[in-house]
């Protein structure tokens, strides 16, 4: 791609956070938008995630941005010209404790308040749903039709190369290694193959982004999580037609149209990590999960175990908007639910940099509410 | 490209033919991980033990690339398949099956 040493807008990181903000900037009308990633298209956390996609959030932003991002998701195909792999067979919440099905309930209180059609759902219901499920030790079912999930990587092709046509230019294998300001606003980045001038720089890098953040003086409070995930041979549909979660239970479980079965579980402790490294304590324990809640799959077979990194934030919530040096923005912080919030999120932050009425209003999500002690406590979440 | 070309069967796992390789290294891609995320090349049971270096060559080829610098693919665990009843019993370990 024809290198250019000024440009409009530069995002730092090339993830599907950066591919859709570049894509709503072209398309709403920003000339010159350009992508640095430091390797190639989602080899970073995109590229290793689950890629559920669900509105059963127990906070009032995160709801609005899950079922934004869903309207979109049902469009996208037609938008982008090519296939995204979206499939929505529901998330099944799984709650093991009177106390933890009260805070799905109320999930649904306000998930419902807010036009998204969630329910509680009996054990008869949930084997309805999924009819291979065995959780007799349940306490109770929560249910979205609408959730479900998309193939990241074609997800991320499909807006990348419809940016491309737009205009927008992708760097691979081009790390960014420093952030200029002059005064209180940002005027460019150094990278590895030269400096770009640039209006605006917004900071998109994932789990990275602090260590992005910190080149123009700016401190974010997060971290990078490694999480592990295995799938299966393909085997023939209806195993897992949901995705099955539970917050307690710390799994999540769902069978792609392909056939393999996608699983992951979250680390004990949170470790702050860079790694993606694999441990076999994961699967051996992820098998345990999977063969108690689902029996069938004790003879499917695991074909692939990696890992991938949370870009988490002290409460959950992503960081959203600009910060104190003018014209540097960031996108962040999505804590394991980038790549279902990047459609909206991509769509929100570019309509604000092009002077179009935002369709959510982000202001909340600014990064200074840490220090301000306004955290929004996201509950759904492992 | 001639017809039959399109019929070259290159990722027999995942059913990829040697025509949509070609595309996508027109498009840059350049390493096998970028073909394997766009294309499920070797994403399969064998895990592209049968198409690996089919693909490397072909990268090596359309791009000049010399084909020792040219960017494998990532080798992950478990390597063979193995049924998750097996794993789940504890009786496995990287190390092979404990006595």
């Amino acid at each position: 791609m024809e290198w250019k040493n000024r440009a409009d807008v530069v995002i730092v990181g090339g993830g599907i956070v950066g591919i859709t903000t570049a894509y709503y900037l072209a398309r709403f009308g920003r000339r010159d938008v350009v992508v640095l990633e430091k390797n190639t298209v989602c080899s970073g956390s995109t590229g290793r995630c689950g890629a559920g996609i669900r509105a059963q959030w127990g906070t009032e932003m995160n709801c609005r941005l899950g079922i934004a991002a869903l309207d979109i998701f049902e469009n996208l195909e037609d938008e982008l010209g090519m296939p995204i792999g979206l499939n929505q067979g529901g998330y099944l919440l799984i709650a093991y404790s009177e106390r933890e099905f009260d805070n799905l309930r109320k999930g649904i209180e306000l998930q419902r308040g807010l036009g998204i059609m969630s329910r509680t759902v009996t054990l008869a219901e949930a084997r309805e749903i999924c009819p291979a499920l065995d959780a007799s030790d349940a306490v109770g079912f929560t249910y979205h039709a609408r959730d479900g999930h998309a193939d990241p990587f074609l997800t991320s092709f499909a807006y990348l190369e419809a940016a491309k046509k737009l205009g927008v230019s992708y760097h691979r294998k081009t790390e960014c290694t420093g952030i200029t300001v002059k005064g209180d606003a940002v005027t460019g980045v150094d990278t590895t193959k030269g400096h770009i001038d640039a209006d605006v720089v917004i900071n998109c890098s994932g789990a990275y982004s602090q260590i992005v953040a910190k080149l123009a003086g700016i401190d974010l409070p997060n971290w990078g999580e490694r999480h592990e995930i295995m799938i299966t041979e393909p085997v023939e549909p209806g195993v897992c037609p949901p995705m099955l979660m539970s917050f307690s239970g710390n799994y999540y479980i769902q069978q792609r149209p392909h056939g393999s079965i996608i699983c992951g579980m979250s680390p004990s402790g949170h470790p702050q990590d860079f790694s993606n490294g694999t441990t076999w304590q994961f699967i051996t324990e992820m098998s345990r999960v999977l063969n108690k809640l689902l029996p069938v799959t004790k003879e499917i077979r695991v074909v692939r175990h990696w890992a991938g990194l949370y870009d988490m934030t002290p409460d959950g919530s992503p960081i959203i908007g600009e910060t104190d040096i003018k014209k540097f923005y960031h996108s962040t912080g999505y804590s394991g639910h980038g790549f279902m919030l990047a459609p909206i999120a991509g769509k929100v932050l570019a309509q604000q940099l092009t002077q179009v009425t935002p369709d959510i209003d982000l202001r909340v999500l600014d990064y200074r509410r840490f220090a301000r002690g306004e955290l929004i406590m996201e509950p759904n979440i492992t | 490209m001639t017809e039959s070309k399109k019929e070259v069967i290159v990722c027999r796992c995942e059913e990829i033919t040697l025509d949509e390789i070609r595309q996508w290294i027109d498009r840059g891609c350049e390493t096998f991980n970028e073909l394997k995320r766009v294309l499920r090349v070797g994403m399969g049971p064998c895990q592209g033990r049968g198409c690996h270096d089919i693909v490397l060559r072909e990268i090596s080829r359309m791009t000049g690339i010399p084909i020792d610098q040219v960017e494998a693919g990532t080798v992950r665990p478990p390597v063979k398949p193995i049924k998750t009843v097996l794993l789940a019993s504890g009786e496995v370990s990287p190390h092979g099956v404990e006595k």
